[in-house]
C-alpha cells in the first residue's frame, strides 16, 4: 500500500520558524507529507508538534519559512482557509457542539440549501451516507452529547473528512478510546489512506504509532531530529531521539514496586486503613462498591471507559455525592460530599478532564499551584506572598515545570506542563491520599515517567494513591493492588504481584461474573 | 519589573479609557479655560473637577460592587432599583422620625438601608448560587420587582424630606471636600485593600474564569459568588442615599435609572472581560470617571439634549473599539513594523 518511491510530496514545509514572546517555538523545521501514508508527528511536550500543526491548519502565522501543497506555494492565514484549501483537523479537545444532533455537527456550515433556508431532509441524508461509508452505526438524528467520548470522536473524523480533505490531521485521536474504538479507528484512517489521503497522526502511544503509521517525523525543543520511514526505526531509539536521554527509571520503579506489593500487603491487612468504603454507590452513575485504600498503598484501577473508574473516583475525591454506603476514614466514617469536606481529610481528586476541572488557565503557575492550599485556609488568612513564590519556586524546580516562570499564565504552557502544575496544587496540600485520574494523559513519554517516578517515591513516604489509568502497563508498574471495574462495577481486587496486563485484560473483557 | 509591567498594563488595558478621559478634558479647558480651576471657599473646594468627581461618586460605587459580580461571570442589573430603594426606605424613616434632623436618626436610617440591601443582595445570591439562575434573569427580577417596592415605600409619592445630617452625604463636605466623594474614595481603598491583600481577588477571578475547576480545589464558590452580589447591593444603596441626599427627594421611578448601564459601561472600559475573571479595580475607577466626565462635558459644550445619547454613545463605541482584540493587535503590529526596521530578528508580537 504504502510508496516505495518516494513520490512528489502532497505538503511541503521548509524551515518553518515561530516566535512566542521568549521562546522559540520552532526553528527552522522541514516536515512533508506523501499522498496516502500515514505520517506521525513524535516528540515531547512543548517539542514544537501542536505549533507546527497550527502552522499548516493556519491558526498561527509563521515568521519564516514556506508551505507548498502539490508544488503550489500556500499563504494559510486562516483555519477557513487551510480548509478549503483541503486541511481539515480533528483536534485534541473535540470541538463540536453537543446540543446538536450527528448530522448537524458534520454538515455545520455546509449544509445543502432550499429557498434560502438548510434542506434538512438532504442534510441528514448526505450525513447518513457519510456514516455508512465509514461503517459508522450512529444514527445521525441523534444528539451529539449522548454519546461516548469516542463516538464523538469518530463523528469529528466524520465532519473532517465530508469536506474532501487531502490532508487530515488527528491530533491525539485516541486518548480517550478503549481497544475497540482504536481499531475501528485505524479501519476508518486506513480506507481513507488508501483513497490517497495524507494523514498526520500524533499520538503518544507508541503501539499505536507503529500499528499505523508508515513515516515518522520527530521534533525535540522546536527544532527537528529527522525523518523516518517506520521500519527503518526500533521503538527504543525513536524514544531516546524523542527524548534524547535514556530512561531506564521506569524499570526502577516496576521492580521496587512489586517488591513493596508484597511486603505492603502483609503488614497492612490487620491494620485499620486509610479509607474504607462499604457499599457506597451512586444511582445511574456507579454500582455499590467496596473498597480500602492503607496508608502508603497504591491502589490501580482498571477498566474501560465508562467502566465506571472515573465516577469512583470522583466519589472519593468528594466530587460527585453518594447515596448509598458509608466511608471511613482511620475507621471513623465522614461525609465526602464535597470536593472541599474531601480536601479537609487531605483527600485530593485531580480530574481527568485537565482542562475543564483542572487548570485555571488565566491565573498565574502561582496562583494555580496555591490555590487548593489558599481555598483550605479561607480567603481572609492569605498565604504570603513570599511563602507562595518558595512554594511555586519549590514545585517548579522539583516537577521539572517548564517555563520556569510562576508568574506565566497557566494558559500559556504546554498541557504536560499544566498537568504538573496540577500536580503541584495537590501535592502542596501534602495530601494523605490523592487521586489521579488519569494523570499521564495526553503528556509525552519523559514527562510521563517523572509522575510516575514522583507517585512510587510519595507512596514510599506514606501517601496512599488512587491511581487510575487507561494504560494498564502503567497501572500495574506503579500499582500495590489493583482493583478491576468493568460496567460500573468493581468485578475484581487483587494484589499486583503475579498479574500480567493479558490477566487484566481477560477480566476487563470477560462477560461472566467474576 | 514594575516599569515592565506598568507598561504591559497602559499598554494593553487603560491607556485608551485615560486617553479618552485626557481628551475630554482638554475639550472641556478649550471651551471653558476656567475648567481645571479649583478654588475654596467657605473652607471647601469648588470647581468643575470637583463636581465631577463628586457626581461621579455614585457611578464608581456601584461599578465597584459591578467589577466584583462581573470578575465571577455575574452581572447585575438589580443596582438601578436598589438605589430608588434604598433612598426611599432611608428617607421615609427619616421623615417619620419625630426630628429628621437628629443625627441619630439618620444614622439609623442609613444603617437599616445597607440592611436592607443586604437581604435585597442575598436574594440575588441565593438565585445565582444557590440555585444557580443565570444571573442576568436572576437579578432582572429585583430590577423590575425593586422598582415596585421602591413605590411602596415611597406610597407611590416622591418623598421630600429636609434633613441637615441627611443633605451631608450627597451635599455635604467634609475636610474640605465633598463627603460623597470621600466615601466613594474610602469604599474603593477598602475593596482593593480586602481583595488584594486577602486571597479574595484570586478566588473571585479563579471562580469567574474556572468554577468547576475552583470547586474541585476546595474554592466555596457559592459563599463567594453569593457574598459578591451582597455587596454589589451594599455599594448601590450607599450609592443611593448619595442620590437621595443630594436632592433632598426620593423618587422611585428616576432614582438610579440607567446607573446599572452606567457602571458596567465602566466595569468594560476599565478592562474587565463580561466573560469574567481577571478584573482591574483601577480600570473601573477610570471608566466610571470617564462616563462622569463624558456627562459634564456634554453639558459644558451645550450639546444640544436630543442628540446627548447619540454623542455618548459614539464616544464609547470609539473607546470600546480602540481596546477591541482585533485593534490591538494592528496596533501592535504597526509598532513592531516601526520598531523592526532597524533590522531585528522578527517575532511574533502576540499569542492568540
Amino acid at each position: 500500500m504504502s510508496v516505495a518511491v518516494d513520490p512528489v510530496p502532497l505538503v511541503e514545509m521548509s524551515h518553518i520558524s515561530i516566535s512566542f514572546p521568549g521562546v522559540k517555538a520552532l526553528d527552522a523545521v522541514d516536515f512533508r507529507m506523501f499522498p496516502g501514508e500515514v505520517h506521525s508527528l513524535m516528540g515531547e511536550n512543548g517539542a514544537g508538534k501542536s505549533t507546527l500543526i497550527k502552522a499548516l491548519t493556519g491558526v498561527y502565522g509563521i515568521d519564516s519559512g514556506t508551505i507548498t501543497l502539490d508544488g503550489e506555494p500556500l499563504v494559510i492565514k486562516s483555519p477557513a482557509e487551510a480548509q478549503n484549501a483541503g486541511i481539515s483537523t480533528v483536534y485534541q479537545e473535540i470541538n463540536l457542539l453537543p446540543n446538536l444532533s450527528v448530522a448537524e455537527n458534520i454538515m455545520l456550515g455546509r449544509e445543502p440549501r432550499r429557498f434560502g433556508g438548510i434542506a434538512w431532509k438532504k442534510t441528514r441524508a448526505m450525513a447518513a451516507e457519510l456514516l455508512t461509508q465509514m461503517r459508522l452505526d450512529i444514527d445521525p438524528a441523534s444528539l451529539l452529547g449522548s454519546h461516548s467520548l469516542a463516538v464523538q470522536q469518530l463523528v469529528a473524523i466524520a465532519r473532517a473528512i465530508a469536506v474532501r480533505a487531502r490532508v487530515l490531521i488527528l491530533d491525539e485521536p485516541t486518548s480517550s478510546l478503549d481497544a475497540d474504538e482504536v481499531a475501528e479507528l485505524f479501519r476508518v484512517i486506513r480506507s481513507l489512506k488508501d483513497n490517497g489521503v495524507a494523514i498526520l497522526f500524533v499520538s503518544h502511544f507508541l503501539d499505536q504509532v507503529y500499528e499505523i503509521a508508515d513515516r515518522l517525523t520527530v521534533l525535540r525543543n522546536g527544532a527537528l531530529v529527522g525523518e523516518y520511514r517506520i521500519e527503518e526505526i526500533l521503538r527504543i531509539e525513536l524514544v531516546r531521539k524523542m527524548i534524547g536521554k535514556e530512561i531506564a527509571v521506569l524499570d526502577d520503579i516496576d521492580t521496587r514496586t512489586r517488591a513493596q506489593a508484597v511486603e505492603t500487603e502483609t503488614a497492612t491487612a490487620t491494620a485499620v486503613p486509610f479509607l474504607e468504603a462499604s457499599g457506597v454507590g451512586r444511582k445511574g452513575s456507579i454500582e455499590p462498591f467496596d473498597v480500602r485504600i492503607s496508608e502508603g498503598e497504591v491502589v490501580g484501577l482498571a477498566g474501560l471507559l465508562g467502566s465506571g473508574r472515573t465516577e469512583l473516583a470522583r466519589i472519593i475525591g468528594g466530587a460527585d455525592r453518594t447515596d448509598s454506603g458509608e466511608i471511613r476514614i482511620e475507621g471513623k466514617p465522614r461525609r465526602l460530599s464535597t470536593a472541599r469536606s474531601a480536601l479537609k481529610d487531605r483527600i485530593a481528586y485531580s480530574s481527568e478532564d485537565r482542562k475543564r476541572e483542572g487548570i485555571i488557565e488565566d491565573l498565574t503557575v502561582r496562583d494555580n499551584i496555591v490555590l487548593a492550599l489558599q481555598a483550605d485556609r479561607g480567603w481572609f488568612r492569605r498565604i504570603p506572598r513570599r511563602r507562595q513564590d518558595e512554594l511555586a519556586a519549590s514545585y517548579i524546580q522539583a516537577l521539572g515545570i517548564r517555563p520556569a516562570n510562576p508568574e506565566a499564565l497557566l494558559r500559556n504552557l504546554s498541557g504536560g506542563n499544566q498537568q504538573k502544575v496540577l500536580l503541584a496544587r495537590w501535592l502542596a496540600i501534602a495530601p494523605r491520599l490523592l487521586i489521579l485520574d488519569e494523570p499521564t494523559r495526553g503528556i509525552d513519554v519523559g514527562a510521563k515517567a517523572e509522575i510516575q517516578r514522583l507517585v512510587a517515591n510519595l507512596a514510599e513516604e506514606g501517601m496512599s494513591v488512587l491511581f487510575i489509568s487507561a494504560e494498564l502497563e502503567e497501572v500495574l508498574r506503579l500499582s500495590h493492588r489493583i482493583v478491576v471495574m468493568r460496567d460500573r462495577r468493581k468485578i475484581a481486587d487483587l494484589p499486583n504481584e503475579d498479574v500480567t496486563v493479558t490477566e487484566i485484560m481477560g477480566l476487563i473483557a470477560s462477560g461472566a461474573d467474576a | 519589573m514594575i516599569a515592565a509591567r506598568l507598561r504591559d498594563v497602559f499598554r494593553s488595558r487603560l491607556i485608551w479609557p485615560v486617553i479618552a478621559l485626557v481628551a475630554l478634558l482638554v475639550t472641556n479647558v478649550i471651551k471653558s479655560p476656567g475648567f481645571l480651576s479649583i478654588r475654596v471657599q467657605d473652607g471647601h473646594l469648588f470647581g468643575s473637577l470637583i463636581d465631577i468627581l463628586r457626581n461621579g461618586a455614585p457611578i464608581v460605587l456601584v461599578a465597584l460592587g459591578m467589577t466584583l459580580v462581573i470578575a465571577t461571570r455575574g452581572i447585575d442589573l438589580s443596582v438601578g432599583a436598589v438605589v430608588a430603594i434604598s433612598g426611599a426606605f432611608a428617607l421615609s424613616i427619616v421623615g417619620d422620625a419625630p426630628d429628621p434632623n437628629d443625627l441619630g436618626v439618620v444614622l439609623g436610617a442609613a444603617a437599616a438601608s445597607i440592611v436592607f440591601a443586604i437581604v435585597l443582595g442575598s436574594w440575588n445570591g441565593l438565585l445565582v448560587s444557590v440555585f444557580g439562575i443565570q444571573p442576568i434573569i436572576a437579578t432582572l427580577i429585583l430590577m423590575t420587582a425593586g422598582r415596585g417596592i421602591a413605590m411602596l415605600i415611597t406610597e407611590g409619592q416622591i418623598l421630600t424630606v429636609s434633613s441637615a445630617p441627611y443633605k451631608v452625604i450627597g451635599g455635604g463636605y467634609w475636610f474640605a471636600l465633598p463627603a460623597s466623594i470621600i466615601i466613594a474614595g474610602v469604599m474603593f481603598a477598602l475593596v482593593a485593600i480586602l481583595t488584594r491583600k486577602t486571597a479574595l481577588g484570586m478566588l473571585i477571578e479563579s471562580v469567574g474564569i474556572n468554577p468547576e475547576a475552583s470547586r474541585l480545589a476546595g474554592v466555596s464558590a457559592r459563599v463567594i459568588v453569593w457574598t459578591v452580589y451582597t455587596f454589589s447591593a451594599v455599594c448601590a444603596a450607599i450609592a443611593g442615599l448619595m442620590i437621595s441626599s443630594n436632592v433632598t427627594a426620593a423618587d422611585a421611578n428616576s432614582a438610579g435609572l440607567w446607573i446599572e448601564m452606567d457602571a458596567i459601561l465602566a466595569v468594560v472600559l476599565g478592562g474587565t472581560s463580561l466573560a469574567g475573571g481577571r478584573y482591574s479595580l483601577t480600570g473601573t475607577l477610570i471608566g466610571a470617571f470617564v462616563i462622569q466626565t463624558l456627562t459634564t462635558t456634554v453639558y459644558s459644550i451645550g450639546i444640544a439634549p436630543e442628540i446627548t445619547l447619540v454623542f455618548k454613545a459614539l464616544v464609547v463605541i470609539a473607546v470600546c473599539l480602540l481596546q477591541s482584540p482585533v485593534m490591538n493587535t494592528r496596533i501592535t503590529k504597526m509598532r513592531m513594523r516601526r520598531r523592526r526596521t532597524p533590522a531585528v530578528a522578527p517575532t511574533r508580537a502576540t499569542v492568540s
